[in-house]
């Protein structure tokens, strides 16, 4: 029978709180990014103009056709290339830069299309009642249609955040050490990689599921 | 006599469809004009064309001297000096009743918050609401959710107030309350133009009753003249379905 051994995860500890945060860090950007770029992208989407709706479709198309992995490989590979043209140097750490732009382009794309669904969910009501006060198209959308949206959205958009933060181990393949690659690399060291995969693995549970609790409590307080 | 809203030889098509066809009338400034007919008949979209929530395509509106239809009009600035009231109220459910009085004031008028809150709370004092102010609107009534509507719309201090069925979705027994500061309203000499089904209204405080059918202004009489004989066969029907439950006549 198989014997675990568990020794080597208490040293490890630092080193995979040191992965925790970096892994917080990506998901904590990218959400941020992802929510703001989604809101513009979103925007764009439901414009009347048909070549701005049809690029912001086209970005939530494209995107969303593509793995995850893919995209962070290429823009490991792109985004050194395109800094180093644009300010001449290269020993900026590419790893974790290429790691943002890529988590936050590619969340920016999920986020769009609910953001977009919250946006249809305002009533038509509720756009002439802000207009007919003198609001702007702009302000209309800023004081009232967003508000209202995003409260509407708040369940779904903590969901996407979820699977963002597992996704995020996904950049073990450019060779960035956040939790899962620090997991990786400590359990290949020590020979004890199925015991550090699974303290990984119950560690993204614990926190997946602690967060999707506070989801389902939004969400009852949500519904009427 | 000032005009106050003119409506020339408006229409309006959906796809093939003629909503609206070579409405005329004008409303002068102080009256009370009552907008009623069928549903279907273009009632509300015409009321929505006076201040460009609805467009139309033949026609010209002109409110306060301003054309509504054109291009160049700057269209926020001519609605911030014209009130409208909805079916559904349509009160920023995810303000507070105070927040949504002052919303626009502040940030569509400039108002500094002080000055914003000072007239907020007037208003509500006026439509017998001050208790509610810092309740949100889904804890009030539809009633009392029309006259935080009514308030809101007034605390744009405008030249001239529209209500497209304002009683329609309230139960029988919110109405009067609606109708009581909606009367109040047209007694202060505002200019009001209505779309109701409320003949009581009507009778008590209207200039001139406006009766549509599919899309025409068929009747445009002074209401004395509209009650006691319709000029049209269409609006003598209509007058005689409604008023013979004579629930609110």
């Amino acid at each position: 029978m198989y014997e675990f051994d568990w020794s080597s995860i208490p040293g490890a500890l630092p080193f995979l709180w040191a992965g925790m945060l970096r892994t917080l860090q990506i998901t904590g950007v990218a959400i941020i990014v992802g929510l703001v770029l989604g809101t513009v992208i979103a925007i764009l989407r439901l414009s009347k103009n048909w070549l701005l709706s049809a690029i912001a479709t086209c970005y939530v198309t494209g995107f969303r056709s593509i793995p995850l992995v893919m995209v962070l490989l290429w823009f490991y590979l792109l985004v050194p290339q395109l800094i180093r043209r644009l300010i001449g140097r290269s020993d900026v750490d590419i790893r974790l830069f290429s790691a943002f732009v890529a988590f936050s382009l590619f969340e920016a794309s999920y986020y769009a299309e609910i953001i977009r669904a919250g946006i249809q969910s305002v009533s038509r009501g509720q756009v002439h009642a802000a207009l007919a006060l003198g609001m702007t198209g702009g302000q209309a959308m800023r004081l009232v249609i967003l508000p209202q949206a995003f409260r509407r959205m708040i369940p779904l958009l903590l969901t996407q955040a979820i699977i963002l933060f597992q996704d995020t181990s996904l950049v073990y393949v450019i060779g960035l050490a956040e939790f899962f690659g620090v997991a990786y690399n400590t359990g290949n060291r020590d020979g004890t990689l199925v015991e550090l995969l699974l303290f990984a693995g119950a560690v993204y549970f614990i926190l997946s599921f602690g967060a999707s609790m506070v989801v389902r409590v939004l969400q009852a307080k949500a519904a009427p | 006599m000032i005009s106050m809203i003119s409506i020339k030889n408006v229409s309006k098509w959906y796809g093939d469809f003629q909503v609206l066809k070579l409405c005329n009338t004008e409303i002068a400034k102080g009256e009370v004009v009552v907008v009623c007919g069928p549903s279907g008949s273009g009632k509300s979209t015409l009321i929505k064309c006076v201040n460009g929530l609805e467009t139309f395509e033949v026609g010209e509106i002109v409110v306060d001297g301003i054309s509504v239809g054109t291009r160049k009009t700057n269209l926020p600035k001519l609605r911030s000096k014209v009130g409208m009231v909805f079916q559904h109220f349509e009160l920023f459910p995810h303000l507070k009743v105070i927040q949504n009085l002052t919303i626009a004031q502040r940030k569509v008028l400039r108002r500094g918050s002080k000055e914003a809150k000072e007239k907020a709370l007037s208003l509500l004092e006026t439509v017998g609401l001050a208790a509610h102010a810092g309740k949100f609107p889904a804890e009030l009534s539809g009633g009392q959710q029309q006259r935080v509507a009514i308030a809101r719309a007034l605390a744009m201090d405008p030249i001239a107030m529209l209500f497209d069925e304002p009683t329609s979705a309230l139960d029988p027994e919110m109405i009067k309350e609606v109708l009581d500061v909606m009367v109040k309203l047209a007694e202060a000499g505002m200019t009001m133009m209505v779309v109701t089904h409320e003949m009581g209204f009507a009778r008590e405080v209207a200039d001139r009753v406006l009766f549509m059918d599919e899309g025409e202004i068929v009747e445009d009489q002074p209401k004395a003249d509209f009650f006691k004989s319709p000029a049209t066969e269409r609006a003598q029907q209509f007058l005689s379905k409604i008023l013979s439950h004579g629930a609110q006549a």
